[in-house]
């Protein structure tokens, strides 16, 4: 869309003239990269945009995107959009947040946004570990993660992310990682097209305090042979040669197919109403499965704003009332 | 009950003039005795009567029947002259069961009336009321005028023909008390018809034995012998104008509502149902008519947030809590200090601390408040004292809040809340006005500043999300004044620090001087805030009749305080603060004035007593006598 209202959106348009300030060699660089990218790609306008977010160094965001920008306090974010978005549903509105802003602090918040289905993007960026508080574990860490605060490892399981959105009634659920580009501009360019709340898991590697969580199935030489492409109505296949399928029983459990059984692997249906498929691969093991990114949900349903401002408008229409007649109102009476 | 003459016109019985009438309705928290109350006090409001009302009931829904914790109570006093609280002692007890009886009556005037309900005191009913003996037997009940009725009996009978079941026949009871007590004090039935008709409209039957059992407790009280005389208060002289009765929680949601019709903005609540400001959730989602959008969020935090969120995008934000829910705002309220957004926060306080006497009053979130919040955290405090200055209060709080782009927390209590007096309505034209004004669109290639201030109220530009050429970003990290850039330089630390206080200092600019009832110098100066104000107003007046150079104030505004304030206690010997908490803003006081202001306290979950205020009053009267003789 080109007008002078609606200029052609370059990625510099997007750049403030603040320096970033995440540590180099950061994921969150390239998550910022992909994102600028993909508004770009959308023609997103900078006024029309707000970026909410709560705190760790994934919600440093909004001070690099020159749109609005708000950076709340710690799990709220999810809250303080809630009331951007209901009150001006026009807005397009963003959360940006990490795993223990998300997962941890905010895990209320996050959940009854999915509840609602309330028109969020939100970009949860999971590094698996707490870096501005300079490396705790997370909600997301592996179990017997050794770390400052679990010096003998800690005995917390992790959340899957993926599968807690799921539970909570997700209606756009999603999964990119950091050095995946080009798939990270996709994945977010669909969750734009989705009204309700969609969310986007990102895979982020921490180099100070978590380097190389995700390395075994991101690096370039074991990406292929690790990762899992989600796409819509076609069989999970993965591998070099595409040569290994995902099939379940009848319980929904997850099993690999290859050579003649290939033909029996999973058509994937991100529509699905039951969310059975998606939430078997959110879940199975990151060690015996390949690990998937792309769209494990989409399904349309009407959004909370739309149904807030349906009430609205129904009211509005159905009764006028000035306001002499809301005070003078019930049981009157006159003194002389 | 005062006696000022005794007339006999209209009234077959005896009729006698009364200037005013506490009457205290106890029962079950299942017999109707709030509706009961709230029927008496239209009615006595629509003959003109002054009106003011205490609902005091348990937190429990239904407690077990019968027991002492289920008693719930309705306290109404009305008058032919101007009153300030609904009454110490009652001069009329309605006791539906012994269980009420023996929670109520040492309050009763010695001489008061007394109507119980004779139907249930059986054995068991005596102790379910931790009665060992049965209390009309052993003179309990001596010196008081005793009407007994078996309200159950009565009722059944008045509801033969009823199409009801003998359940809710008996439900009837508080109706059947009702009509006896419309007569004993000359009441008209007809507004309570007209309020039963309506209120149970879709249900015929249930109106027409509600009212049958109401005439039947009338003609009964008209027949009987037991009552010689019926008594009449007549109407007070008010000022002229048009009135209804309203509750504190009602008044505010309406001078909120006031303020975002004059001001042209949308009004956001975001809340969590919490005792007792859920009212206010309540009553605000009935005006979506008006533009109100209501937002039950999933805990007290959400609610803030999601109401800064929409103070953000050019909504005036709204949250109502009480009690806990005021804790777990704190940090979302720093937010709004620090992002300079309007924000208005509804306590409604209750007994604490912790989940406390969620149902009982109690003024101790004020220092909550004030300094309940890391860092320096100034917000605008302002407190309403009744439930028709709830609306002005209300009103205000939207003034301040987009004049000077900041939080302000509204103080209310539970007294205020449900407590009920006739409000004389405003006009509405003569509302004063509120301009608010947004952040025009950017011109291309300027930079938009977020924080670039009013000169006169430092406050910041409210910019709408959704504005061409106003993109910025803000948050809770400190930033650089004017450009809102992240910013951890000690100098402009301080200067923020220093900036976002005096934008809240300056509030006091615009406040009028602080009224006084009496002389503005004297002995004893009684200062108030929030809900005692008709306690000290009535005891101040008592102490004043009496020739003693006492006089009385009343601050709204807790933060900032008026300018003048000092200035006025100095204009007295000593300065007494009576409030329901441990003597909180008489220490803010001390500490910012150095002036011994004398704190009278009381924490127990209930409103001053005038009696106790007054006997206070004169104790320290008495002592600075002495001082003077020694």
């Amino acid at each position: 869309m080109t007008s002078v209202d609606r200029p052609v959106m370059q990625k510099k348009d997007y750049k403030t003239d603040q320096d970033v300030r995440w540590c180099p060699g950061c994921g969150d660089y390239s998550i910022l990269n992909a994102v600028q990218n993909a508004f770009a790609k959308m023609g997103k306008q900078l006024h029309e945009t707000v970026i909410i977010s709560g705190i760790g160094c994934s919600s440093r965001f909004p001070y690099y995107m020159e749109t609005f920008g708000f950076h709340t306090i710690h799990g709220r974010a999810p809250a303080i959009a809630t009331g951007v978005k209901i009150s001006n549903p026009a807005l397009d509105v963003w959360v940006v947040t990490g795993d223990g802003d998300a997962m941890s602090i905010g895990g209320n918040h996050f959940i009854h946004a999915m509840r609602r289905n309330i028109g969020l993007k939100i970009l949860l960026f999971n590094n698996r570990i707490y870096g501005l508080t300079k490396g705790q574990f997370s909600p997301t860490s592996e179990q017997g993660k050794v770390t400052k605060s679990s010096p003998l490892g800690s005995v917390d399981y992790p959340f899957s992310p993926i599968a807690l959105t799921l539970g909570a009634g997700g209606t756009f659920v999603a999964r990119g990682v950091d050095v995946f580009g080009a798939h990270l501009e996709e994945i977010v360019i669909k969750a734009n097209a989705h009204s309700g709340t969609a969310v986007v898991e990102i895979y982020q590697n921490c180099n100070i305090f978590n380097d190389g969580a995700f390395k075994g199935f991101s690096e370039k030489e074991v990406r292929d042979a690790r990762i899992l492409y989600l796409e819509h109505q076609k069989p999970l296949l993965w591998g070099p040669n595409k040569d290994q399928g995902i099939a379940f029983d009848a319980q929904f459990r997850p099993y690999i197919v290859t050579g003649a059984d290939l033909g029996k692997a999973y058509v994937w249906d991100e529509t699905a109403e039951t969310p059975a498929p998606a939430m078997a691969l959110a879940t199975m093991s990151e060690t015996e499965f390949p690990v998937p990114v792309g769209v494990f949900r989409r399904r349309e349903k009407p959004t909370f704003e739309a149904g807030v401002q349906a009430q609205v408008t129904a009211a509005k229409s159905k009764k006028k009332e000035s306001l002499r007649d809301l005070l003078y109102a019930g049981e009157i009476w006159d003194v002389k | 009950m005062h006696t000022s003459n005794t007339s006999t016109t209209g009234h077959e019985k005896g009729l006698q003039d009364l200037d005013q009438v506490v009457i205290r309705f106890a029962g079950d928290s299942g017999d109707g005795m709030q509706l009961t109350g709230d029927q008496f006090t239209r009615t006595t409001a629509l003959m003109g009567n002054d009106i003011a009302t205490f609902p005091d009931f348990p937190a429990e829904i239904r407690a077990p029947a019968g027991t002492l914790p289920g008693v719930s109570a309705f306290q109404l006093r009305f008058s032919s002259f101007d009153i300030h609280t609904p009454g110490d002692a009652p001069d009329v007890l309605v006791a539906m069961n012994p269980a009420a009886l023996k929670v109520h009556l040492k309050e009763l005037k010695k001489d008061g009336i007394l109507l119980l309900n004779t139907a249930s005191f059986s054995a068991l009913d005596l102790k379910k009321a931790k009665y060992d003996k049965d209390p009309r037997t052993d003179g309990t009940l001596l010196g008081y005028r005793l009407i007994e009725v078996d309200l159950e009996a009565r009722t059944q009978e008045a509801l033969v023909n009823s199409a009801l079941d003998n359940r809710d026949r008996e439900r009837c009871k508080n109706m059947y008390a009702l009509g006896i007590l419309y007569w004993m004090f000359h009441r008209e039935m007809a507004p309570t018809e007209k309020s039963i008709a309506q209120k149970f409209g879709k249900k015929p039957d249930l109106v027409d034995a509600n009212l049958t059992a109401m005439k039947a407790g009338y003609a009964y009280a008209e027949t009987v012998e037991i009552f010689q005389t019926a008594y009449r208060v007549l109407p007070a002289p008010m000022k002229p104008g048009t009135y209804r009765n309203i509750m504190g929680n009602q008044s505010l949601c309406l001078g909120l509502v006031a303020a975002a019709q004059k001001s042209g903005l949308q009004l956001f609540l975001g809340s969590y149902p919490i005792t007792p400001a859920s009212d206010i959730l309540h009553q605000l989602s009935t005006y979506k008519h008006l533009g109100v959008i209501t937002f039950q969020a999933e805990d007290e935090i959400a609610a803030v947030a999601a109401a800064i969120g929409a103070s953000y995008s050019g909504c005036l934000g709204l949250t109502s809590t009480s009690g806990p829910g005021i804790c777990l705002k704190s940090e979302a309220i720093g937010l709004a200090v620090m992002a300079e957004l309007p924000l208005i926060v509804l306590n409604v306080q209750r007994a604490g601390p912790s989940t406390g006497m969620p149902t009982k009053t109690q003024q101790a979130d004020l220092l909550q408040v004030m300094y309940g919040r890391n860092g320096e955290s100034p917000v605008c405090v302002i407190s309403a004292s009744t439930p028709a200055d709830a609306f002005e209060v209300g009103y205000e709080a939207v003034r301040i809040a987009t004049k000077y782009m900041v939080p302000v927390v509204v103080l209310s209590d539970g007294f205020i809340a449900n407590g009920s007096e006739p409000w004389l309505l405003p006009d509405p034209e003569t509302l004063p006005p509120i301009t608010v004004s947004f952040a025009p669109a950017g011109k291309p290639g300027e930079k938009f500043m977020p924080y670039a201030r009013n000169p006169e109220t430092l406050a910041r530009p409210w910019a709408r999300p959704g504005t061409k050429g106003l993109v910025h970003r803000i948050g809770g990290l400190e930033k650089q004044d004017v450009t809102g850039n992240i910013c951890y330089d000690a100098d402009n630390h301080q200067h923020m620090i220093e900036t976002r206080a005096k934008k809240v200092a300056n509030i006091a600019n615009d406040l009028p001087p602080t009224a006084t009832i009496g002389d503005r110098t004297g002995d004893l100066l009684v200062l108030g805030w929030g809900s005692p104000r008709g306690a000290i107003t009535a005891a101040t007046q008592r102490l004043t009749q009496q020739g003693h150079k006492v006089s009385c104030a009343f601050l709204r505004h807790l933060n900032p305080l008026p300018n003048d304030l000092l200035a006025l206690m100095r204009g007295f010997k000593k300065v007494v603060l009576p409030e329901l908490n441990s003597g909180q803003l008489a220490m803010m006081l001390r500490a910012k004035y150095l002036i011994d202001v004398q704190s009278f306290s009381q924490v127990n979950g209930q409103p001053f007593k005038t009696d106790d205020i007054e006997a206070f009053l004169k104790t320290v009267l008495a002592g600075m006598k002495k001082e003077v003789r020694q």
